[in-house]
């Protein structure tokens, strides 16, 4: 199981009160496995997909990536657990704006400081028909393009897991469909892929999805 | 990929943002170096003044003491030629001289023994000096028929216990004379011509100028010539000395006991007190002139010691500016620096967010602020040092010596760095403790 969510529950401690975002809700992944989340919005997507990422602490239920709980470990560690172990793909791609298309890429080769990551990224851009725009920055690229800057990034470190919040909620059908198609591909190579989306279209490319509900799971089916 | 490789491409992207950081981090270190560069402008300034007004002073002390010297030369020409005109001030007559009868014959009557002379010239008396016994005497010139004085002297009797001096009077040989104004005027007579008095015959070696005393009616032959020619042989009428210190013409009375330890009952007298304030107004010449070496002693000092004090002055102020100065300028560059660092740590939300995310460590975040505060603070603190140094010799006046100091460059370039890593300290540990997953939740 690569990814394995047991039992996590998830509250907000707003001004307004606390807020079950996430309630009892257990998932798991197998390499292989392309799962997506669907949902109303505010029923706890991200923030399952957060939990999920090592990035926030469930009060409670269990967490594994790959057999590790990411929250077991030091803050420096687990930093470092998510660039060697996760990819992340944002519907606002979250690219750093001053550095060109190929650094953006190689951007989780700053925390391993693998010599080999120029070179996989070279394979990546050229994979995703970004070769010609190396020395471009982010804001001179359309926002099919960025995704696709996004997604080269997840892949650089050839991670375990990608875990991807609606990647394609800004794009157009083209662009939309190639950025699935290169997750079904992550996962179809052994690869555990977690997929929030409010996609229909998505959805079709999942080979299972799970459904949540007020931070409830409401069903989970193939 | 390094981090250093971010922190370029984010100042070349954030160009300005930069700019300002190191405006803020030039103008604090600017003004340091401006500072303390017209306070070492200042110190050589001083320095250069000083030895100036010392120089000067100098050159004026020099030139007082040369004129106290010329004084003193003066006064002893003076002394000198005084003694010489009028002859000795002191008058050793024998005892039984009547003072009065002397006055009015103006030549003593009485005699002691030549021996006497000697008795003075060995004893050890300080008082006076260059003794020369004389006999002297109003006779008549026959062959002239003219009263004339006739005086022996056998030239100064050297003290035993003195260096010898330079004679007042030097010794008459045999079968010479000297010549009073009015023996040799009116008869032509030059050194060399030769003349009878009453049946010697002598020759004139030496013609005074007139003198407006008894000198110009006074014939000197050698002592022993005259003691033969006044039929006083072995005895002498007067030992004339001069009193050694003319300025204290009070010691009469001392040196009247003096003598009368070495001859008892012999008389004295003094002559001459006017050429005796004669020197003593050269005697105040001297005075003064030492006095005005004194004053120029002081003036000297007090310029130099107004110098000094206005370059303190001067330098004092300087270092107070400095002291208000700098202080708010780092303080000021210091609220800057934070200022745009909390405004570049917000402005990077985002992207610090997802690199946390894909893996950077919070380290790494600090790191990253850090670096760009440093990479500030060296730029700051190079263009600071260069404007702070061309302000501060500008402001300074000429000097002709560099103030460039590595020392203050080298603080520049440390002191600078620290203070921006230091403003950007507090903005970038908030950055780096940033959740994650809150930034990434905003969007
Ligand atoms: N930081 C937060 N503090 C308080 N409440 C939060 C916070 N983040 C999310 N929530 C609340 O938690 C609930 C779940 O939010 P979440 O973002 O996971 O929903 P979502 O399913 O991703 O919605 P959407 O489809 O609109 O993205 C929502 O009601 C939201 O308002
Ligand atoms: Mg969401």
């Amino acid at each position: 199981m690569l990814i394995s969510l047991d039992h996590i529950t998830k509250t907000y401690t707003g001004d307004a009160g606390p807020i079950v975002a996430v309630d009892d809700v257990s998932v798991s992944v197998e390499a292989g496995e392309f799962v997506a989340v669907v949902g109303p919005s505010g029923c706890g997507k991200t923030t399952l997909l957060l939990v999920a990422g090592g990035l926030l602490r469930p009060e409670n239920g269990e967490v594994s990536i790959d057999g590790t709980d990411p929250y077991s470990l030091s803050g420096e560690q687990r930093a470092r657990f998510r660039a060697e172990q996760i990819g992340f793909v944002f519907q606002q791609f979250h690219l750093v704006p001053y550095l060109n298309i190929l650094d953006n890429v190689m951007a989780p080769a700053l925390v391993t400081g693998e010599t080999s990551a120029r070179e996989r990224a070279g394979i990546l851009v050229e994979r995703f028909g970004l070769a010609d725009r190396l020395g471009h920055r982010p804001g001179q690229l359309s926002t099919g393009e960025r995704q696709r800057v996004a997604l080269a990034r997840a892949l650089l470190n050839e991670p375990r897991v990608i875990l991807a919040d609606e990647p394609t909620g800004n794009l157009d059908g083209d662009n939309s469909e190639q950025v699935l198609q290169a997750l079904k591909t992550f996962a179809d190579e052994g690869g555990a892929v977690l997929l929030v989306t409010h996609d229909p279209d998505a959805v079709a490319f999942a080979g299972r999805q799970v459904v949540l509900q007020g931070g409830q799971l409401a069903s989970s089916e193939s | 990929m390094k981090i250093s490789r971010l922190v370029v491409q984010e100042i070349a992207h954030r160009f300005v943002n930069f700019v300002l950081a190191v405006i803020g981090v030039s103008i604090a270190v600017a003004c340091l170096v401006a500072s303390v560069t017209m306070i070492d402008a200042g110190e050589i300034q001083s320095q250069k003044l000083v030895a100036e007004g010392k120089t000067e002073s100098e050159r004026l002390v020099a030139k007082r003491e040369k004129e106290v010297k010329d004084a003193g030369k003066q006064l002893n020409d003076e002394m000198r030629k005084i003694t010489k005109g009028l002859g000795f001030n002191i008058v050793v007559l024998a005892e039984d001289e009547d003072i009065a009868a002397f006055h009015a014959e103006g030549t003593p009557t009485r005699t002691m023994p030549q021996e006497y002379v000697d008795r003075l010239a060995k004893s050890p008396i300080v008082v006076i000096n260059h003794l020369l016994p004389i006999v002297t005497k109003k006779v008549e010139w026959a062959e002239e028929k003219q009263t004339i004085v006739l005086t022996g002297t056998r030239g100064e009797v050297p003290q035993a216990h003195r260096d010898p001096k330079k004679p007042l009077l030097d010794l008459v040989p045999k079968g010479k004379v000297v010549l009073g104004y009015r023996l040799h005027h009116p008869r032509k007579l030059k050194p060399g011509s030769k003349l009878t008095i009453n049946g010697r015959e002598l020759e004139v070696v030496k013609c005074h100028p007139e003198r407006g005393s008894v000198d110009d009616v006074t014939a000197w032959v050698n002592l022993e010539e005259a003691q033969q020619m006044l039929d006083m042989e072995n005895l002498v009428n007067a030992i004339l000395a001069l009193e050694c210190n003319c300025a204290t013409v009070d010691r009469i009375a001392e040196i009247r006991g003096e003598i009368a330890k070495v001859l008892p009952g012999t008389q004295i007298l003094e002559r001459g007190r006017k050429a005796l304030a004669r020197a003593e107004a050269r005697n105040k010449a001297k005075k003064t002139a030492e006095a005005s070496l004194k004053a120029a002693r002081t003036s000297g000092e007090q310029m130099i010691a107004s110098r000094q004090a206005n370059a303190d002055q001067m330098i004092a102020s300087r270092k107070a500016q400095a002291n208000v100065l700098v202080p708010l300028a780092v303080v000021g560059s210091f609220a800057w620096i934070v200022l745009l660092a909390v405004g570049n740590a917000r402005q990077r939300r985002g992207e610090i967010g997802i690199l946390r995310a894909i893996g950077m460590g919070s380290r790494d975040v600090l790191v990253l602020f850090l670096g760009k505060a440093l990479l500030v603070g060296l730029a700051g603190g190079a263009i600071g040092y260069i404007v702070g140094y061309l302000v501060g010799t500008g402001y300074s006046g000429p000097i002709d010596q560099s103030l460039f100091d590595l020392n203050w460059l080298l603080t520049a370039l440390l002191m600078a760095p620290a203070l921006s890593a230091a403003a950007t300290w507090l903005p970038a540990l908030v950055a780096a403790g940033q959740d994650p997953a809150v930034v990434l939740q905003e969007q």
